[in-house]
This record gives C-alpha cells, sequence and structure tokens, in this order.
C-alpha cells in the first residue's frame, strides 16, 4: 500500500496545475514578445481561466483529498473555485480597454491575475494551515504587484504599498495563530484540530482569534477594514473590479471552511467573534457609505457591509448558514461584476471619471445603462424581487433559525440605512438634470453588464439551480 | 376549474406590457403614443381578464378560488396563487382603476413617457400579485418590489420636492417590512412551510405571536398609514404625479389593512386581541386628529392626504373588532374609499393641469366656469364625507357597529370623525369652488374635456351605486369574512368566553 502512494494524485489539483504552467508559458511568451503581446497574453490568461473552469465543472461530484491530506476537493471547493474563476476571467476581460492604452501595456498584469487565481483555488482547496498559508501569499503577493501596476500614478503606488503593509501584517498575526493552534492542538490539518480543539485551552483560544483577525484582513471586515477604501480608490478601477471580486469570494471560503471543518466543536467561541465582526461590518458599510462622493470608494464601503452581511449565515454555523453563504457570495460577484462593468466604462473625452456626480442624468443619456445599473444598485439594497434579496433572505433564514433575532433584526435595519446610498445613485441618475455624456461602452463591457444584469433581474424566475447546488455543496462541509 | 391559469395572467400581463414599451425604438412622438396606448390596451385587457374571475368567482364558498401552483424555491416556498372573498375586490379595484390611471396621466405627461408607463405597469403588476400570493415568501415579494416603481414615479414625474418624498416613501416602508421579513422567516421556521392557508391553520405559540404581531404591525402600520407614522404619506401625496396619488391612495394603503386582515388576524388572534386596545386608541387619535391637521391645511393634496389618514383609521378600527360588521365594514370602506380618494386626487389633478398649484387659497368660485367639475367635486367630497347614499356611509357605518359592540368609548369618539371629516371636507370645497371668482388667473379656466369625463364616469357610477346597494361587494366577501371571524373567536378559545359566563371557571 504505501508504494501505491509514494506519488500524490494529480488530478484533483488539475485546474491550478493547468493555470500554473499556463502563468509560467505566459510570462515566457511576455519576455520573448515584450509589451507587444498584451493583447494577446489577455486572451491566452481569459482561455486558460475557463479552462480551468471547465475541468473544476467536469471533476466528479465525491470528495477526493490528496498531498497527504492537505488538499481537499469537494463540492463545496468546486462551488467556491467556479465562482472565483469567473470573476477573475471577467476581470481579465473587463480590462482589456484599460491595457490598450499606450503607457499601461504591461504583459505582467493578465499572468499576475492568473497567478493570484492559482493561489485563491488553492486557498479554497486548503485543508491543513501550511496550504491555507501557501495558497494566500501567493494570491496576496500578486495582488500587491497588480495594485500598484499603474506606477507612474502616485495613487496606484500608494494604493500598493498600503495593502502591501497591512497584508503582510495580517499575514503575520495569522502566522502567529496557526503556530499557537499548532502548539495546543499539535495537528496542522483541520481534521486533527477539530480533534485537539475539543480539550479547548487559552493558547487554542488565542490561536483563534489571531487567526480569524487574519482571515477578516482578507475579507475586509471590520476592525480589520482600513485598507480597503484606500485601496479601491487608488488602485485603477478594472483592478479594483478583480479585487472587488474574486479575492474575497476565495478567502470568504475558506473563513467558512476553517471554521467549519477545524473549529466545529469550539463553535461558540468563534461565533461570537463572528457575531460581532458581522454587526460591525453591516453597520459601518452602510453609515460610512452615506458620506462618500467617489463611487469607487462607495463601493469599498459597500463591499464591507456585504461581507458583514454573508457572515450573518456562517454566524448561525448550520448547514443553512453555510448554504446562505454561498448563495450570497455567487449573487454578490455577479453584482460586483455589473456595477462595475459601468463604472469602468465611466470615462469621458479628457480620461476616467469616478464621482457619482459624473452619472447625473445617465437615465436621459443612456437608457439603458441606466436602468440596468439601477437594477443592479436595488439588488445590492436587497429589494425584492431582484438576485440580492434572495442573498440575504438565505442568510436571515439561518440566523432566525439558530435564535439569532438580534443579529437579524440589527442587520435588517443597517440594510435600510444601506439603502439610503443606493437609492442616492439611482436618484443622481434617474432624478438629476444629465451631465455631459459619458463615452459610449465598450463591448465587453457592455457583455457583463447584459449578463449580470439579467442574471439579477430574473433570477426570481428560475433560483433553484443556484439555491440546490449551494444545499449540495454545503453539505458536503459537514 | 379554471383551464387556463387567470389570475396570473392578470397579476403578468401589465409586466408583459411593460416589456412591450420598453422594445419601442422609433422617434420620439411616435414613442409616446405607441407607449400611451400599449399601457391603455393593456390595462383594459387586464381588467378585462380580471372579471372573469368575478364571472367565475363562487361567492357562497369561503375557500381560495383561481388557485396555482408551481413549485419554485427549493423546499417548501412555492409559486402559490389564489383568491378569496377578502382579497378579490383588491383585486378588481387595481385592475379598475390602471386604466383610469392611464387615462388620467395621458395629457399631464409629456416628460419621459415611455418610462412612466413601464413604471406603471410593473407597479401594477407588483398590486395585484400582492392580493393574489398565496405564500408568504412570494407576497413579500410583491409586497416589497412595488416599492421601486413608485419610488420612481414620484421621484421622477413628482413636484419640487420630489427627492426628498420619495426617499422617506421608500425608506419608512422598507423599514417597516424589513421587520416583517424576520418575522416571516421565524414562521418559517416555526412552521416549517410559507404558505398562508397552512398557516393560518398553524396554532403559533404566544411569545411567537406577540413578536411576529409587532413585526408585521410594523409594516402594515407604515402603509396604512396609521398615526404616528403617516407622516411620509401627504410628502408622498403632495408631490406625486396626479395619478401616483391617486393608485397611492386608492390601492397602496390597502395593502396594510389588507395585509392586517390576512396576516394579523388569522395567525396571530392571540396577540391581535392583546393589541386590540391600542389599536384602537391609534385608529381614534388618527381618526381625531388627523381631522383637525387637515382643517389647518392650504395645499388641497394634503388637505385630501391627512383625510385618507383619518378614514384609514376607520379601517383599522374595523378589522380589530374581530366581528363581521366591523371586519365586513373595513373591507367595504377600503373599496369606497379607493375609489373616492382616487377620484378626488384625480379632481385635484383636473384643476393643478391648468393652474399648476395646489393651493387652495388660488382657487375660489370655479363653480362660475367649470360647473361639470363643481358637480363632480361635489359628488366626490360628500362621498369623502360618509353621506349616506354615497359608498363612503356604508363602511364607515358597519365599522363604527362594529366598535359599538366592543367599546362605546371608542365607537363615540370615532364618530367625532365624521363630523370633523364634514367640516375640512366642506370647507374645501366651499374654499375652491363657490364665492365670486376673483382671481385673474381662473377667469380663462376650462371646464373638464370629454378626456376627464370618461375617466370620472365609472368613478361616478361606483360611488352612488355602492352606496345605495352596496350588496355586491358585501356579498363578495361575506362568506370569507364570516371564516375569518369564526376562525378568530375560535382560536380566543373557549377559556375566554367561559370566564366571562362563569365568573369562576376553573376548568
Amino acid at each position: 500500500m504505501t508504494n501505491a502512494v509514494e506519488l500524490p494524485l494529480l488530478y484533483p489539483a488539475m485546474p491550478e496545475i493547468v493555470l500554473a504552467v499556463g502563468a509560467m508559458v505566459l510570462v515566457l511568451i511576455g519576455a520573448f514578445r515584450g509589451d507587444r503581446s498584451t493583447g494577446a497574453v489577455g486572451g491566452f490568461a481569459v482561455m486558460l481561466l475557463i479552462a480551468a473552469g471547465v475541468l473544476v465543472a467536469l471533476m466528479p461530484s465525491e470528495t477526493v483529498t490528496t498531498f497527504g491530506g492537505s488538499f481537499v476537493v469537494d463540492s463545496f471547493a468546486r462551488f467556491f473555485k467556479l465562482l472565483v474563476l469567473i470573476g477573475s476571467a471577467t476581470a481579465v476581460l473587463m480590462s482589456t480597454d484599460f491595457l490598450s492604452t499606450e503607457d499601461r501595456r504591461k504583459f505582467e498584469y493578465p499572468v499576475l491575475i492568473v497567478l493570484s487565481t492559482t493561489g485563491m483555488l488553492m486557498l479554497v482547496s486548503a485543508a491543513d494551515l501550511i496550504a491555507l498559508y501557501l495558497g494566500l501569499e501567493l494570491m496576496s503577493l500578486a495582488l500587491y504587484v497588480v495594485a500598484a501596476i499603474d506606477r507612474d500614478r502616485i495613487k496606484s503606488t500608494e494604493a500598493g504599498l498600503k495593502y502591501f503593509v497591512l497584508g503582510a501584517l495580517s499575514s503575520g498575526m495569522l502566522l502567529y495563530g496557526a503556530s499557537l493552534i499548532y502548539g495546543s492542538t499539535g495537528s496542522v490539518t483541520f481534521a486533527g484540530i477539530a480533534q485537539g480543539a475539543a480539550a479547548g485551552g487559552v493558547g487554542l483560544t488565542f490561536g483563534l482569534v489571531f487567526l480569524l483577525a487574519g482571515l477578516c484582513f482578507k475579507i475586509s471586515a471590520v476592525p480589520f477594514h482600513m485598507w480597503t477604501p484606500d485601496v479601491y480608490e487608488g488602485a485603477p478601477t478594472p483592478i479594483t473590479a478583480f479585487f472587488a471580486a474574486a479575492p474575497k469570494v476565495a478567502a470568504i471560503a475558506v473563513f467558512v471552511r476553517v471554521t467549519m471543518t477545524a473549529f466545529p466543536t469550539v463553535g461558540p467561541q468563534w461565533q461570537q467573534i463572528v457575531v460581532f465582526v458581522s454587526i460591525a461590518s453591516m453597520a459601518l458599510g452602510s453609515f460610512a457609505a452615506i458620506g462618500q462622493t467617489n463611487i469607487k470608494r462607495l463601493m469599498a464601503y459597500s463591499s464591507i457591509g456585504h461581507v458583514g452581511f454573508a457572515l450573518v449565515g456562517l454566524a448561525a454555523g448550520t448547514v443553512e448558514g453555510v448554504q446562505g453563504v454561498m448563495i450570497y457570495m455567487a449573487i454578490y460577484l455577479a453584482m460586483t461584476l455589473g456595477t462595475f462593468a459601468v463604472i469602468i466604462a465611466m470615462k469621458r473625452e479628457e480620461g476616467p471619471v469616478e464621482e457619482i456626480a459624473d452619472l447625473a442624468g445617465l437615465a436621459r443619456t443612456k437608457p439603458g445603462v441606466a436602468f440596468v445599473l439601477g437594477m443592479m444598485l436595488f439588488s445590492l439594497a436587497g429589494i425584492p424581487p431582484l438576485a440580492g434579496f434572495f442573498a440575504k433572505f438565505y442568510v436571515f433564514l439561518a440566523a432566525v433559525n439558530a435564535g439569532l433575532y438580534v443579529l437579524a433584526v440589527i442587520g435588517v435595519v443597517t440594510s435600510v440605512v444601506g439603502a439610503y446610498y443606493y437609492l442616492a445613485i439611482v436618484k443622481v441618475m434617474y432624478f438629476d438634470e444629465p451631465a455631459p455624456a459619458l463615452s459610449p461602452m465598450r463591448g465587453e463591457l457592455g457583455l457583463v453588464l447584459a449578463v449580470t444584469g439579467l442574471f439579477v433581474i430574473l433570477f426570481f424566475v428560475y433560483p433553484a439551480p443556484l439555491v440546490n447546488a449551494a444545499a449540495a455543496a454545503a453539505k458536503s462541509l459537514f | 376549474m379554471a383551464s387556463w391559469p387567470v389570475l396570473s395572467v392578470t397579476t403578468f400581463l401589465p409586466a408583459f406590457g411593460a416589456l412591450l414599451i420598453m422594445m419601442l425604438r422609433q422617434e420620439d412622438e411616435a414613442v409616446k403614443r405607441n407607449a400611451r396606448w400599449i399601457a391603455l390596451w393593456t390595462t383594459i385587457i387586464t381588467f378585462a381578464v380580471s372579471m372573469v374571475m368575478v364571472w367565475r368567482f363562487d361567492s357562497g364558498s369561503p375557500e381560495f378560488q383561481f388557485v396555482e401552483r408551481q413549485p419554485w424555491l427549493a423546499g417548501t416556498i412555492t409559486y402559490h396563487m389564489g383568491v378569496d372573498g377578502i382579497s378579490l375586490p383588491f383585486v378588481i379595484l387595481t385592475t379598475a382603476l390602471m386604466p383610469l390611471c392611464i387615462l388620467a396621466s395621458w395629457k399631464p405627461i409629456q416628460r419621459r413617457v415611455k418610462e412612466y408607463m413601464v413604471a406603471f405597469l410593473v407597479l401594477e403588476t407588483m398590486m395585484v400579485g400582492t392580493f393574489a400570493a398565496l405564500d408568504v415568501v412570494v407576497f413579500y415579494l410583491f409586497f416589497e418590489g412595488g416599492l421601486i416603481p413608485m419610488f420612481l414615479i414620484i421621484g421622477v414625474w413628482g413636484g419640487p420636492r420630489r427627492v426628498y418624498a420619495s426617499f422617506k416613501f421608500f425608506l419608512y416602508t422598507l423599514l417597516g417590512s424589513v421587520l416583517m421579513l424576520i418575522a416571516i422567516l421565524a414562521m418559517y421556521g416555526e412552521a416549517g412551510t410559507t404558505d398562508i392557508p397552512t398557516l393560518m391553520a398553524h396554532d403559533f405559540p404566544r411569545t411567537l405571536q406577540t413578536w411576529a404581531w409587532l413585526a408585521f404591525f410594523a409594516s402594515f402600520a407604515v402603509k396604512m398609514p396609521m398615526w404616528p407614522v403617516h407622516t411620509w404619506l401627504p410628502d408622498a401625496h403632495v408631490e406625486a404625479p396626479t395619478a401616483g396619488s391617486v393608485i397611492l391612495a386608492a390601492v397602496l394603503l390597502k395593502m396594510g389593512g389588507y395585509g392586517f386582515l390576512r396576516f394579523s388576524l388569522p395567525m396571530f388572534p392571540d396577540a391581535s386581541e392583546y393589541f386590540a386596545p391600542m389599536v384602537f386608541v391609534l385608529s381614534v387619535v388618527a381618526i381625531v386628529y388627523t381631522s383637525l391637521v387637515a382643517l389647518m391645511q392650504e395645499d388641497v393634496k394634503k388637505l385630501i392626504a391627512y383625510s385618507s389618514v383619518a378614514h384609514m383609521g376607520f379601517v383599522t378600527m374595523g378589522i380589530f373588532t374581530g366581528n363581521t360588521q366591523g371586519v365586513a365594514g373595513s373591507v367595504f370602506q377600503m373599496i369606497s374609499h379607493g375609489i373616492v380618494s382616487g377620484a378626488l386626487f384625480l379632481c385635484v389633478g383636473v384643476i393643478y393641469d391648468r393652474m399648476h398649484t395646489r393651493e387652495i387659497a388660488a382657487y375660489g368660485g370655479l363653480v362660475n366656469r367649470m360647473p361639470v367639475y363643481a358637480a363632480i367635486f361635489m359628488l366626490f367630497t360628500l362621498a369623502n364625507v360618509g353621506l349616506p347614499g354615497t359608498s363612503g356611509f356604508v363602511g364607515e357605518f358597519l365599522t363604527l357597529m362594529g366598535a359599538f359592540r366592543v367599546n362605546t368609548w371608542v365607537a363615540t369618539i370615532a364618530c367625532l370623525g365624521v363630523i370633523l371629516s364634514a367640516c375640512y371636507a366642506l370647507w374645501l370645497y366651499r374654499k375652491v369652488v363657490f364665492g365670486a371668482l376673483e382671481k385673474p388667473s381662473l377667469a380663462a379656466i376650462r371646464d373638464v374635456e370629454l378626456r376627464e369625463i370618461v375617466v370620472f364616469a365609472p368613478l361616478i357610477v361606483l360611488t352612488i351605486w355602492f352606496g345605495v346597494y352596496p350588496k355586491p361587494v358585501l356579498d363578495m366577501s361575506a362568506a370569507s369574512v364570516s371564516a375569518l371571524v369564526q376562525s378568530y373567536n375560535e382560536a380566543l378559545g373557549t377559556p375566554k368566553t367561559a370566564a366571562l359566563g362563569r365568573p369562576s371557571a376553573a376548568e
């Protein structure tokens, strides 16, 4: 038997391998052909991501572990991997225009996104603390560089540096927490920690707090959210779109997996942390967004709030709750990408604009775009019958069934506060006098907007596929 | 029974019409014309389809009819639709008023006609769906979905303070509704289903009843609106375009009353009884206080808005009496108020379109130039006052009768409201219509034109018909109302009635 396992099973990690090898090839192409090849490299990157997505979708539905149990592929992982790949591929697609201008023609950009996505996939599949850290760092290091890719713009470099310093700090906290956990449970695998954690102890609790603090940085939950508005605002818009989508989904996935599989026995301990973080994120996300005039900053606060809502489901700590988180992230991904498709398209002759006031009267200059963006915003606010309502419905359902009434009531009340600033954008688009018209939207952005718009508006007609997939995937964690 | 899903057709036909209008791609004038005609025909056909339901409706049965059921969200939440004697009148009220609203907007709305018609048709789908849904989640979807088009209607086509009014409307209503959502989720957790008929039969524990009742109350009280959460209504009414005010007063407010009848009373009977005194107090305050406030208004629309709050006070009072007269009276009062207040807002619309002001002081002596208008306005003013022979009388009379059986004081004070409503309504009428025509700006004002007469004619007929012969509406709802009252009183349980009969009942 020992002979048979000398070489670890590779096929469960096939999507990651394809992406990693593909990224190397893309680097070579770029190195030989220079910046002229940026467009081609971008195209290949999208194809790679799609290929990885097909591989993930084709995998058999049972749970497989490999690499000595540190890498697991189950329905939960496949669900989130697909979301991550959709997010990354769309982000690369939406960057086409950004990369085509002369001084930004950098082939490294698509390569870095592919590498970062590889890290995210590993993160989603991590079944021990070491694999988790490897995935997290691969993802984050690529992200730091991408944030600063617009080297000549001071805001972009500032965003990259800020992101790096705070990210490194959070990695340190995470590692410290991991070492404490290892020290008190004697294991780094999630299953082993779950066994050892039953005994409890101060070291374990401290470790848990540090580990969760590190992860909270990555999902930008309060009180570890400070970097988000600055990085969102400073990074070039297509990159902000990428930050808001795929990495967040992956980080939430690992957050859920760690808490549910490594610490099920100390549920009450992490649940109170999650409840606090969730309430704080929802409240800050709603109130702080009100005063924003820059739409990217506003989306940063909005994303903080949405992470809070997603954590409501996790706080319940039940299958239903995990299912709620999964549905939430899937719908959040669609809403974010759709909204950013419009924000990326906010351009005039003289260059990109990003104030909310620049959208004034969009309903008259571009009725179609305004309509879909309006629906996105109502959906982000959670108004039925749009998709965003169902996202909130499932997480709050789980919370109420778990008896977390106070959390649920605070959640819905903050969602009303949140509705105010989404409405304020609708107001600018529909009620105000038109500002000078924006440049026409590019084809690929229009496509992203149309697809996500259809998803958000018509989700209620046939919600069963997503709901059932999430239900099946959530069960694989328990 | 029905070979085709008549209820779903009624619900989604307007949405289909909206889709057609959205697809219009022509030059500006043609789009305007086509959008109007498509909207008008869609609403007329929808009305015709809904009349099929009246034709086939078996009013002797308290059961839900025209039931449709499809699996929808995974699990037990289904697309379940159906109407009974309580919801059908509201469905008809909605479908009947919509063509009139479209006609009333024919000329006044010249800006962004396409979007306007789309918003109205989507709103109609949401309203019909709210009354026809038999699953709480589906109900919530329609109930809340209506906010989006109404927000846009007030905000885009409204008056000078439209932004403030639309935000206030949206956020007020949303805050009430999200609390209801939590209650819905808790009920789902407790009963394992969101099916309304099943939930009606479910026996909820006392604490859950209390909290859920309060949560539903938060939503419906804002929607009704009840004092003291009524303050969004005058703002929304004043700023909304005429047809928006009509729909707001005639249909959207009724969702609150309908909600009390559909959810609060049958699902939480103990809590309803427990909180009934509070509702009575709030209703009476609404009736007296808002009537007095109405007396002080300088804006025609605001006055009518406050009078709506007062009239809704009769409705809540009637509902929570829990007896047949009170509940049947409430249903009738809501239908009647839908017709009368809608017509009053249309009356205001007529002079607003000509003079572009809603200030009472800007008018006077209109009878000299507009005799037909004066007659129409008088009829609806008197119906609003509750003059016998108009539909306004029947509802008020029945609710007061129901209240007398439960609490004499409540009924006595509420009667004051009838007098006060005469004060403000007649005062308004005198100021606007009678007197000498002194204002030079009014010298050339035209009387109602044919289009406006077409809009008013059905409302005039209904007001008088239901006033003289209220039987059609009362009959339609009778079986469902008595079933509701019976189950309510049964659920309150024998111990209490026994205690009343035998003071020392120990068992």
